[in-house]
């Protein structure tokens, strides 16, 4: 016995509808998230992961009652990211249905933001989003980045990571911001070094191209993978991932 | 006549995707924290995540334990979920603090001893043959998500409950609990998928 490697499609909200693009048969609309979580629940994800990327108020509050739906139809945890920026909004997302919620910029801003929502909802509600790219000047080689990659956070990654669980958070979710869009495959050296010095569950992201690229991230240490566009555009399917990682001797939920 | 049963909401736990599942068995739900109707209903669900202490003070502001205490007199089924199944067992201890539970079984929820915490993700669990809540379910995984819980090799002798347990970094735990009435999962059937609903609608077929 032992837990499956967990497959995670990634979908970005604004203002309650699904962006970037989504390519799926069989689907009324490819922009409702609530329907499109359904069909991966159905296709085998193991989670689903919103990334709340509105900018408005009341983009953000449709994104709760995005939640709110979807927790009504999928029966399988759910991740929401994104603006999350204080206890009450934790407290929110978590009585729309939402399992775990992930926290990164207003972290970095003010990290006992993490120790006050894990003290409140415990540590299992929370995932540390660290977006990262390579940064020589950085003790680990890699550094936090905030506005999607454009911005330079000058705070080494990996110490990042550390200090996120010292403060409690009970997940990782690590993106890689090189790696991102390129389908070249996961930063693999990027997650051995956060994988060296945490111990929490590690959510791998950024670069997924192929069925191939998956095992060599748990190989990494990566405990679950996330993806977005290779899911949306349907060029992998889950069960093709999940078929990669059971040939290279992982376990996986059938 | 259709089954009824009360979420039992105490402030604590994604109260919504329990409603919606047990829903799906074809039960009649609602959640309430009112005593009456919390004890009058067919099936009673506990639900509840993060620290022991804090379910445990959310419970007793509600009288939950009376509700509970009420139903295993009456011989009304409960089915406690997660943190909802840890508060049944006589004790919790987190950062050596200890915390006094509502003793429907003996035993101590404790951090369990794995190198990787939280138990986060889909696990299988070894369920005996006379089990009711696992009926059907043979290799599927189901959902959990926790650090606690009551560990085999400090485990009291259960006797007389069907016990399930499950393991994690060499760890064997309590999975599930089923005793009389009582019935308890460490993981979350209403997020564990079609095996989650076969799980609640073992359940609910008992009520």
């Amino acid at each position: 016995m032992s837990l499956a490697v967990r497959v995670i499609p990634c979908l970005d909200v604004h203002d309650g509808r699904v962006v970037k693009g989504v390519n799926f048969e069989n689907l009324r609309d490819a922009g409702d998230p609530v329907e499109l979580g359904g069909v991966y629940d159905v296709e085998g994800a193991d989670e689903l992961t919103f990334l709340d990327i509105s900018a408005s108020v009341e983009g953000r509050e449709t994104t709760v009652e995005v939640v709110h739906r979807t927790a009504g139809e999928v029966f399988i945890p759910l991740t929401v990211g994104g603006g999350i920026a204080s206890v009450d909004d934790v407290d929110r997302m978590l009585r729309a249905g939402a399992d775990k919620v992930a926290v990164n910029t207003a972290a970095i801003h003010r990290p006992e933001l993490i120790s006050e929502i894990t003290r409140r909802f415990g540590n299992q509600v929370l995932v540390l989003s660290v977006d990262a790219r390579r940064e020589s000047d950085q003790p680990s080689g890699f550094g936090v980045t905030t506005h999607g990659g454009r911005k330079s956070a000058d705070l080494d990654a990996v110490q990042w990571a550390r200090r996120g669980v010292e403060l409690g958070v009970g997940e990782i979710l690590l993106n890689s911001m090189d790696a991102d869009g390129t389908t070249g495959g996961f930063d693999l050296e990027m997650i051995r070094a956060v994988r060296r010095e945490v111990e929490v569950p590690l959510i791998a992201s950024g670069g997924a191209g192929r069925a191939e690229d998956f095992p060599p991230a748990v190989e990494a240490g990566a405990d679950a993978v996330l993806a977005a566009s290779v899911f949306h555009f349907g060029t992998l399917r889950i069960a093709e991932v999940k078929k990669a990682l059971e040939a290279a001797g992982y376990p996986v939920r059938s | 006549m259709t089954t009824s049963v009360v979420i039992l909401d105490y402030g604590l736990g994604n109260i919504r995707s329990a409603q919606r599942a047990v829903a799906r068995t074809g039960a009649d739900v609602t959640i309430s924290v009112d005593h009456d109707a919390a004890v009058a209903a067919d099936g009673l669900v506990v639900p509840g995540v993060g620290a022991f202490a804090a379910c445990m003070d959310g419970l007793l502001q509600v009288g939950g334990d009376k509700i509970i205490a009420a139903r295993v007199a009456a011989g009304r089924p409960v089915l406690g979920i997660c943190v909802g199944a840890q508060i049944l067992f006589t004790e919790g201890v987190e950062h050596g603090h200890r915390v006094a539970g509502c003793a429907r079984w003996p035993g101590t929820v404790e951090e369990l001893h794995a190198v990787r915490l939280p138990h986060m993700g889909w696990n299988t669990v070894d369920a005996p043959a006379g089990s009711t809540l696992f009926a059907g379910l043979g290799t599927e995984r189901f959902y959990f998500v926790h650090s606690y819980g009551i560990r085999e090799q400090a485990a009291p002798a259960l006797d007389g409950a069907t016990v399930t347990w499950a393991e994690h970094g060499g760890d064997r735990f309590v999975a599930g609990i089923e005793q009389g009435v009582l019935s308890a999962t460490q993981f979350h059937p209403e997020k564990s998928g079609t095996a989650g609903a076969r799980l609640l609608a073992n359940w609910v077929d008992t009520l």
